[in-house]
């Protein structure tokens, strides 16, 4: 099982079973408080089931950080439709590794997340969408979904609660849009995975065109916590606008890469000192991306004082997203990493707009000839000045995800591209970053 | 009706129905945004972003398309950021664009160009290499250069909602995304060419076009296909007196901008090789060619002859000539010949229908109605092959008002999809429940109702309960006007009895008169030989019954004549000439020559067009239509009789050829665009 | 078109996990499972899922394009895909990436003359604390060095 030596300075709710012998299995979920959540909702109305989740300050995990109960109050009650469940397992986003370590070791916690969520807007069926490179947890959540209709937690009549909810395992085939949330909807049904028109939000209109809760992994998965434990209880565990724990992927240049559980609120100080075990050989931060490469990046300096939370991030111009934090040396080529960037971003436009598919496309045309030793000073301008250009303009935020750390590139690492010009490169590079 | 909704665009106090968009908002108050993506009728995709607009208190710019009015929204359409982000939008779309302006069939009818030209982007920074793929031939009427194509979906739109076909689609992603047909490296569709007008620059561009001419070095005439019965309204562009496409962009016509492959391409039977170009008489067993004057006078002779020796006359018209040309004949063979031997090949039972629904005013469905009609009801036809347009005005009904469409056909229709009920045969009764609870209807049916199922179809509409229109399906392009005009033995124009009626289009063809004659028709198609003692012929092509004549004298087409036509709905349009012929003559013409030869030409009045429109506005009825609406190019409708038929209807001489997107009788034999599309080789 | 019974029933079980009326949504799926078994998405099977799911051969090219896990050639018996995104890229991923492409001897979705790897550089595939990543068919390597590579590809060799 994939999970990483803890550090003591965890808060492990979500992560409490991880490491347990077995922790996927529903033995071991049922011997932990599994399905309690579930059965003590089961006697909540569903008004009560939303009041909770907002007491506890839920925003979202999948990196836009809405509140959750909100989310789940916009869904219409009365609405004749069948309403849907859908569990945003995409997780693509470059940094983030944190929904496939919940899924592999705690999987049942994410079927009764769904189960809550179902009695709270009156859905009976639910989509586990994952990201087609996660084959195996397929196979997990199958199991997980099998063992749980063999003892009677999914199906009809759960435990004479007179509930009754299917869930599903639905696989992807390889594409980043995707977990944009009306994209998936689209790679749902069959579909490219282009976005939708939104409004309506898919409370509205989501899977099938019927009212839907869509969330990631972890926000599901936070849920049995809040109903067992309270949802005050849980937005303790975090700041004052944001409650409870975010799981946190620490990568790139840190003595201990690994998940962590921590308390929303955490310094990133200690977070990359204590908890990472610092930067390896002794050297020194030189940028820090808080929450996927979709956030722009922080330099060392902006670093000072932050502290793991959506407030503090968004103070700095950047975003807490979802999770994956990566961490860079003092070595780091600037212009290496945003030319890998943005080629990820232009393999992964959707292509249905046009600021996204051309800005992308041109940005990666620029970068590439500027690794090359080709570039000028003026392209320096032209990068952040056509990223501004695409910023807000596009039709989902896939084009902001791109624009946004290449506009702080530019802006806080402009002297690093000017001496790349110069020819002082920052490391030996190992020829050219081949086309994906 | 709700209350309208009230904001301002740029300033102006405007007002609008809740749920308007703000680009129609703005565009209704002369404020141009500007779109690629966005296209009346079809779906958004907000895919283009050149129509964000600023509005108060949103924090990012809008896209105009989807965005609906509400109440105190104040947009912004003329601010400096709102023009940064459409020139940045055009720098973007350019980026990849081969700029090939000089050599592209749009070049100065292009969206893309226009948008340069008004909103920036004049100049570009990129000079990265660009995306390029080969120009590819999706069929012998669609080419496709993906460079030029700047993915705004307005074809696979187009192709999917509006046609019905869903034969185009959107491959790879990111910027190598590619619009792909349907069979891997070529289109099987309509060949109906809607995605080539609808691109907005040379991306998709027209097989039959492409590489013939600068768009402003053309003329523009608008006219009506001369092909099937629906009359839409085909705008010609010609140069040199060469007809080198036909579309119609400004959606003029009852069609708007639709036309199938017919209206679009069809037009090119008129200078195919074989095209009569000069008078044909027989001497010595062998057709000649003579002059005018020649031919004219042994018909006129021969007439003459025929008369004075009371001998028989048998005249078969067209149901492709215009109105005049219709009317003019029988009025000739009438007043002229003395006979009522005069008929047509009938395609549509419409002196029944107009029986049944004798003493109702207001029961015939316009085309327009198609698309207002809360349900449909389609008897026997399959629309969307004999009758495109009125297949494409019912499924914009489905898709713009929900319309419920019940289907009763032998076989499988386009229509099936999206009905409501489907029911295969002819037990439309079964669907009565249904029916009564509909706000409205209009039935359709073609020539398998006829004589009393039609009676009886009437009689079913009209027990529903709810106010019921019709439509009788007829074939060609003036089928409806050959029978308003009088040309049958029993009937004269406007549905008054002939008292006496003559013989039949059959019974002609096969009876042993002194003299036959053919305008517009082929009776002996079918390998018959001529029983009449002498046969003239006009046409535009030596036909089977051409080939028989004594004397064969070369017509006009359609895009080569003025006058009016009627569509199978019954409404009344102007086709204009588009091109002159060589050698040829308009029927009307021709006819008018024949009466001054026989010193008839007092009797039979002018010839021209407008003289012979202005004698059928007194004697049928229906026909006095407003005149502004007809020479600004609108459709008129006509309301034929209102009253009971005192004549048999000849239901059993009823029968339509049925000819469906890529035939169209002997026109479509001499269509080398017609033929040449893989479909046409197909079952259809 | 035939397919293996596991399939089959995993097919039927998909087509039975969507709302009536939707089999489309089990496209994707369909596709993916059947291109495990058959190595590439063939024409035949676009038209058998086409026809399974309701939809036109086009639709399904559509959607298969789009996917980048969808291929319409058959790929090694050995998919060696190696993450060069950012997170693996800070630990030497593309060096990995390099490295890999010289030992097997071909290039980005490049397969031995022998069939028996191929190889792909990836986007992030969720393995970002255990840079860098490999992933060969479905199963991930992590933290993986140069020379864990080769003992993996010299024991995947041997296994042939
Ligand atoms: C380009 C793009 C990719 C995204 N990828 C993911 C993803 O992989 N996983 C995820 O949970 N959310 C992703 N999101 C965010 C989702 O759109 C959506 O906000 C989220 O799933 C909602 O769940 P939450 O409220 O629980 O965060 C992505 C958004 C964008 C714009
Ligand atoms: S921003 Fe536009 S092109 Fe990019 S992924 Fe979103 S919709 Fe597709
Ligand atoms: S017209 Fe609005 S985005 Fe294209």
């Amino acid at each position: 099982m994939l999970y990483n030596p803890p550090s003591p300075l965890e808060t492990k709710v979500l992560s409490r079973r991880f490491g347990l012998p077995d922790s996927a299995a529903i033995g071991t979920y049922l011997a932990t408080d599994g399905y309690q959540a579930f059965l003590k909702a089961s006697k909540m109305t569903p008004a009560q089931i939303i009041d909770e989740i907002k007491a506890s300050n839920l925003r979202g995990r999948g990196g836009a950080g809405f509140p959750t109960g909100m989310k789940w109050s916009f869904v219409p009650r009365t609405s004749p439709k069948p309403k849907y469940i859908v569990v945003n397992g995409d997780e693509g986003e470059p940094g983030t590794c944190k929904d496939r370590v919940l899924m592999e070791n705690d999987p049942h916690s994410l079927i009764e997340g769904c189960l809550i969520a179902g009695l709270a807007v009156d859905a009976h069926a639910g989509y586990v969408y994952i990201r087609g490179e996660y084959r195996y947890l397929i196979e997990i959540l199958e199991k997980a979904l099998a063992e749980a209709y063999a003892k009677g937690w999914l199906g009809k009549n759960i435990q004479g609660t007179g509930f009754d909810f299917d869930l599903y395992a639905h696989t992807g085939a390889g594409s980043y849009e995707c977990g944009e949330e009306s994209a998936l909807l689209e790679s749902l049904e069959g579909k490219r995975g282009v976005p939708r028109i939104r409004p309506p939000f898919p409370a509205v209109s989501g899977a099938f065109q019927c009212p839907s809760v869509l969330n990631n992994v972890e926000t599901f998965c936070a849920v049995p916590h809040i109903l067992l434990g309270g949802g005050k209880a849980f937005a303790d565990l975090g700041v004052p606008k944001a409650g409870g724990t975010k799981l946190t992927a620490l990568s790139g240049h840190i003595n201990r890469p690994g998940v962590y559980e921590l308390r929303l609120g955490f310094p990133v100080r200690q977070l990359i000192e204590e908890v990472g075990g610092g930067i390896p050989n002794g050297k020194k931060l030189k940028a820090f991306i808080p929450g996927g490469s979709s956030c722009p990046i922080l330099t060392a300096a902006e670093c000072e004082g932050a502290t793991m939370d959506y407030d503090s991030m968004a103070s700095r111009k950047s975003m807490l997203g979802s999770g994956g934090v990566i961490i860079m040396d003092e070595d780091t080529s600037m212009v290496k990493v945003g030319l890998r960037l943005m080629r990820f971003y232009s393999h992964e436009s959707c292509g249905w707009c046009i600021p996204c598919r051309e800005g992308t496309t041109w940005l990666t045309k620029i970068m590439t000839r500027f690794y090359d030793g080709n570039g000028s000073r003026a392209d320096i301008d032209l990068l952040g000045d056509i990223a501004k250009n695409m910023l807000g303009r596009t039709f989902c935020p896939l084009g902001d995800a791109a624009a946004l750390p290449m506009i702080s590139l530019v802006e806080k690492f402009r002297d690093e591209f000017e001496d790349y010009l110069k020819g002082k490169r920052r490391e030996e590079t190992s020829g050219r970053l081949v086309t994906v | 009706m709700p209350d309208p909704v009230k904001f301002t665009i740029d300033g102006l106090a405007l007002s609008a129905p809740p749920g308007t968009s703000v680009i129609d908002a703005a565009k209704k108050a002369g404020i141009e945004v500007p779109s690629f993506c966005y296209y009346e009728g079809l779906t958004l995709v907000a895919a283009c972003r050149m129509c964000l607009v600023e509005v108060e208190k949103m924090p990012k710019l809008m896209t105009a398309c989807t965005l609906p009015v509400a109440e105190g929204m104040v947009v912004r359409t003329n601010t400096p950021q709102v023009h940064t982000a459409r020139k940045y939008m055009l720098e973007f779309l350019l980026t990849n664009h081969p700029l090939d302006c000089p050599v592209c069939d749009k070049g100065g009818e292009c969206e893309l160009q226009d948008m340069a030209f008004r909103y920036g982007a004049g100049e570009s920074r990129y000079t990265e290499t660009k995306v390029h793929t080969p120009e590819k031939q999706f069929s012998p009427v669609v080419f496709f250069d993906a460079p030029r194509c700047i993915l705004c979906y307005r074809c696979v739109r187009v192709c999917d909602e509006g046609m019905g076909v869903k034969a185009l689609g959107v491959v790879s992603r990111g910027v190598v995304s590619e619009i792909a047909p349907n069979h891997g490296d070529h289109l099987e569709c309509d060949e109906c060419g809607a995605c080539i007008d609808i691109c907005p620059v040379g991306a998709l561009t027209s097989g039959t076009y492409r590489y013939q001419t600068r768009p402003w070095e053309m003329t523009h005439v608008g006219t009506i296909c001369t092909h099937c019965s629906d009359g839409c309204k085909t705008t010609l562009g010609t140069r040199n007196d060469r007809i080198l496409r036909g579309n119609n962009r400004d959606r003029s016509g009852i069609n708007g901008e639709f036309l199938c492959i017919k209206g679009r391409y069809g037009f090119d039977f008129y200078d195919h090789p074989d095209r009569l170009q000069a008078p044909l008489v027989r001497k010595d067993g062998k057709l000649e060619e003579v002059s005018w004057s020649e031919a004219l006078a042994a018909v006129a002779n021969k007439f003459q002859q025929v008369l004075g020796e009371e001998g028989s006359f048998g005249i078969i018209g067209s149901n492709h000539t215009t109105n005049e040309e219709n009317y003019y004949l029988q009025k000739f063979a009438r007043q002229v010949l003395g006979t009522n031997n005069i008929d047509h090949h009938r395609t549509g039972d419409v002196v029944t229908t107009l029986d049944a629904l004798s003493g109702k005013t207001g029961k015939l469905a316009t085309v327009a109605d198609l698309y207002r009609a809360k349900a449909v009801l389609v008897l026997g036809a399959d629309l969307a092959l004999e009758h495109p347009l009125l297949s494409f005005q019912i499924r914009a009904n489905y898709r713009h008002h929900q319309a419920h469409v019940y289907v009763v056909t032998a076989n499988p229709v386009r229509e099936d999809k999206y009905a409501a009920a489907v029911v295969r045969g002819r037990d439309y009764a079964s669907l009565a429940a249904r029916l009564k609870a509909e706000p409205d209807l209009a039935i359709l049916f073609d020539d398998s109702y006829k004589g009393d199922d039609i009676r009886a179809v009437v009689e079913f509409g009209e027990q529903l309960g709810i106010p019921v229109k019709y439509v009788p399906l007829v074939d060609r392009s003036n089928s409806r006007g050959a029978v308003d005009m009088g040309l049958t033995p029993e009937l004269l124009p406007g549905y008054q009895p002939s008292g006496q009626p003559g013989l039949h289009y059959d019974e002609m063809a096969a009876a042993d008169l002194s003299v036959l004659w053919v305008v517009g028709a082929n009776p002996l198609k079918a390998g018959a030989s001529r029983k009449a003692g002498f046969l003239v012929v006009q046409d535009m092509f030596l036909t089977e019954t051409a080939a028989q004549a004594d004397v064969v004298l070369p017509a006009a087409c359609a895009y080569e004549k003025n006058g009016t036509v009627t569509s199978g709905t019954g409404e009344l349009q102007r086709i204009e000439r588009a091109v002159n012929t060589m050698g040829a003559k308009a029927d009307l013409e021709i006819i008018g020559y024949v009466a001054r030869e026989m010193g008839a030409a007092a009797k039979m009045g002018p010839w021209t067009p407008d003289a012979v429109f202005q004698e059928i506005r007194g004697a049928v009825r229906g026909y006095n239509v407003p005149m502004p609406v007809l020479v600004t190019g609108g459709a008129a409708g006509t309301t034929p009789i209102n009253g009971r038929v005192a004549a048999d209807a000849r239901p059993d001489l009823v029968r339509s050829d049925h000819n469906g997107l890529f035939a169209s009788g002997t026109l479509g034999r001499y269509s080398k665009i017609l033929n040449s599309v893989v479909e046409s080789r197909q079952s259809r | 078109m035939t397919f293996s019974p596991q399939l089959e029933a995993r097919f039927a079980t998909l087509l039975a996990s969507y709302p009536p009326g939707r089999e489309r949504s089990a496209m994707i799926p369909m596709l993916l499972y059947a291109q495990d078994e058959l190595g590439s998405v063939t024409d035949e099977l676009i038209a058998e899922v086409a026809r399974r799911t309701g939809v036109t051969p086009l639709q399904v090219d559509e959607v298969i394009s789009y996917y980048t896990m969808l291929r319409r050639k058959p790929a090694g018996k050995y998919h060696v895909q190696v993450c060069t995104n950012v997170s693996c890229l800070l630990r030497d991923g593309d060096r990995l990436f390099e490295h890999a492409c010289q030992k097997l001897g071909i290039e980005n979705h490049g397969v031995t003359a022998d069939g028996q790897f191929s190889i792909e550089e990836v986007e992030c595939m969720g393995a970002c604390s255990w840079a860098p990543a490999v992933q060969v068919n479905y199963e991930f390597h992590h933290d993986v060095t140069p020379d864990k590579l080769d003992r993996l590809l010299d024991e995947l060799k041997e296994k042939r």
